[in-house]
């Protein structure tokens, strides 16, 4: 096994998926000779050529709605868009065809494509780089799909190559470098749809996803002791697995829920909404959600201030243990 | 086969990268005006260095270099009257100075607060797009409110990059330009790099002006190190567009001398010797020469002038670093301002909630 930051993980991936299925290229501004922004296709275009890895103009509908027309064309496309802020330029692709070409087609033309892009806060960049929206990608015909660490970016990315529908793909950039994993080099296939019961507990879940996970984690380690914690790391926002976090909140009857975007219509509303809907009976306190505000992304000076950290996480499980 | 339509592309230099004139062509600008344009550039290079070395130092954060593309940024925009309408993205610093943007508000900006999109107020200049070419629909529309309110004598100058000619919203932009004839002049920086894409990787067509064509409207290229060549370029087209003869699009070549933003390594995709060669058609050291030739610059005021500049920046800084650190002590919540005319009930219990928590309370 080697240890592995999450842009190696993605790397890895992307390399080996690349060297099995001959159909898979990877498309994006500055993919190429570049590697990308952040480095996350590094060395890909020297492995296996312009033909493969490609370097497009600043064309982010272009991207994804050419991405369509080649996995029509028989290619799997793992298409980057640089930044969070720059997907909704793509939008229109992404809820007019993307999401519903199977469907629009009666299941004749699929789209098995991935659009992967990093999202989130904490890296001191300018304005729309740091957005967190990724209840907006959650189309029907279309699978959200956000990572917490390398070993399972790994594994989902491979996973989200190999489905035959479009995946969205978000990269929680504030944890591309943060932190290194095992991760083996044989090969690992996530399961999307499937959340992960990260810690077990007894007293309270805790729901995230992404880069929330760290800060979750880091309040359920300062509470050791004083509760115990179970965590699911959703992993899948959509289609969402509500039979794992049911089984945990009936077990545990308390929920907290931590999101990083801002609150109203997120993806937490809808983690409380299943909650209500399955297990309204087995809640012993009021559900507590730790989330974003609702204003535009803050600009980097002050915007530590803003996203959600391990204290107000810590203050949320203490509240539903002491309604 | 017949041609049904034929295109050229007129190419404009005035003052070549040897520093010859071509006196024809000349658009004389009078001595305070020219030295006006000579003063915004060399203070945006001054700045540009000075923002580098606060990068490198994190006392800002990313930001994208202007430097090597001042007459194609400060000439335009020294053209604009009050009642011109300036629109700009994220590469721009020099012409945003030269309109008169205060410059600690440029540091605050790349500092990474909100407060540094502030505008003079009175002054017609609209906050720097991230969003690549977006702002050019911004730039029609108002030109089309001038249109339909019957406004005269006043057009907007809207920038844009070779990047963005790619994008879906330039094409619209320029098609409805022509559709509606507006007074809109759009200055495409041709730095010749999109991060690491080069122009050959962005488009096949041999000039970026020619894209005006399919839009129906002028285009032209401009040799964007020309100082002289941009301040005529632009001049003739937003006074044609001021008398509602129209849009015009100016293809500005220049170049992108240092990295994308200061979190991009250009040694990874492009060669040192093409930058080293475009270092001898800086455009500050020729539009410097054509002062001197007319008599109206020396190495004395040059000094003077470098030293003024470095001095107002110094000052600058203070000032920036003195106003960061009050808004973050008294204002933490600025992101709750100006989200709607009348802040909801539910936002304002979130802001008193925020602040609470922030001063330690909750």
């Amino acid at each position: 096994m080697a240890k592995r930051n999450m842009v190696e993980a993605l790397n890895l991936a992307l390399r080996q998926e690349m060297e099995r299925d001959p159909s898979v290229i990877v498309l994006g501004q500055d993919v190429g000779i570049n590697g990308g922004v952040f480095r996350v296709t590094d060395g890909l275009h020297a492995r296996f050529g312009g033909d493969r890895v490609l370097d497009t103009p600043l064309v982010e509908s272009g991207i994804l709605g050419s991405a369509m027309g080649m996995a029509i064309g028989g290619l799997k496309p793992v298409a980057e868009i640089q930044f969070d802020g720059f997907t909704f330029n793509a939008m229109a692709q992404l809820e007019g065809n993307v999401s519903r070409y199977r469907s629009r087609s009666r299941g004749r033309w699929t789209v098995p494509l991935v659009l992967r892009f990093p999202y989130g806060g904490g890296v001191r960049a300018l304005e729309h780089h740091s957005e967190a929206r990724e209840a907006l990608y959650a189309l029907p015909g279309v699978k959200v799909v956000i990572p917490s660490g390398p070993r399972n970016a790994r594994s989902l990315l491979v996973a989200a190559i190999r489905d035959p529908d479009p995946v969205v793909f978000l990269e929680p950039k504030r944890s591309y470098r943060a932190f290194k994993e095992e991760v083996p080099d044989e090969e690992e296939v996530g399961v999307i749809g499937q959340a992960q019961v990260v810690r077990p507990g007894t007293d309270v879940t805790v729901v995230s996803w992404g880069a929330m996970m760290r800060p979750v984690l880091e309040a359920v380690e300062n509470l050791a002791g004083e509760a115990s914690v179970e965590v699911v790391d959703l992993l899948t926002l959509h289609p969402m697995d509500v039979a794992t976090i049911a089984t945990s909140v009936r077990k545990t009857g308390r929920l907290v829920v931590v999101q990083e975007g801002y609150r109203a219509f997120g993806p937490s509303s809808e983690v409380v909404a299943a909650v209500l809907d399955e297990v309204f009976w087995d809640l012993e306190a009021p559900i507590q959600r730790v989330t974003g505000y609702d204003v535009v992304t803050p600009y980097f000076a002050r915007e530590s201030l803003y996203l959600p950290d391990s204290a107000r996480v810590q203050q949320a499980i203490r509240k539903t243990l002491n309604p | 086969m017949p041609a049904v339509t034929t295109f050229t592309i007129p190419y404009l230099q005035v003052l070549d990268e040897h520093g010859r004139l071509d006196a024809k062509k000349d658009p004389r600008p009078s001595r305070e005006v020219a030295l006006r344009l000579y003063h915004g550039m060399v203070r945006a290079r001054e700045v540009d260095d000075r923002l580098l070395k606060l990068q490198r130092q994190g006392r800002i954060g990313t930001f994208a270099p202007t430097t090597g593309q001042e007459a194609s940024s400060c000439a335009p925009a020294l053209n604009l009257t009050d009642r011109d309408w300036l629109v700009v993205s994220f590469r721009e610093a020099p012409a945003q100075l030269m309109r008169g943007i205060p410059l600690f508000r440029i540091f605050l900006y790349n500092a990474g607060f909100e407060e540094g999109n502030e505008v003079p107020e009175g002054s017609r200049t609209l906050p720097l797009a991230v969003i690549v070419a977006s702002q050019a629909l911004h730039a029609v529309g108002i030109g089309q409110a001038m249109n339909l309110r019957g406004e005269k004598d006043a057009a907007v100058l809207v920038f844009l990059g070779d990047g963005g000619t790619s994008q879906g919203d330039f094409y619209e932009a320029i098609n409805l330009a022509g559709v509606w004839q507006v007074p809109v002049v759009f200055v495409i920086q041709n730095n010749q790099w999109a991060i690491s894409t080069p122009l050959a990787r962005q488009t096949r067509a041999e000039t970026l002006a020619q894209k005006a064509v399919a839009a129906g409207i002028p285009g032209i290229r401009v040799d964007g190190n020309d100082a002289l060549a941009m301040f005529r370029a632009t001049r003739e087209a937003l006074d044609r567009a001021r008398s509602g003869g129209g849009p015009t699009v100016i293809e500005a070549v220049t170049y992108r001398m240092r990295m994308h933003t200061t979190a991009d390594d250009p040694k990874r995709y492009r060669d040192e010797a093409e930058v080293e060669a475009w270092k001898a058609k800086d455009p500050i050291p020729r539009f410097r020469g054509y002062l001197e030739k007319r008599g109206w610059w020396d190495a004395a005021r040059e000094e003077a002038l470098v030293s003024e500049v470095r001095k107002e920046i110094d000052d600058s800084v203070k000032e920036f670093e003195a106003e960061a650190e009050r808004l973050l002590r008294e204002h933490p919540d600025a992101s709750f301002d100006h989200l709607y005319a009348v802040p909801p009930a539910a936002l304002k219990a979130q802001r008193e909630e925020f602040l609470r928590r922030v001063r330690g309370e909750a």
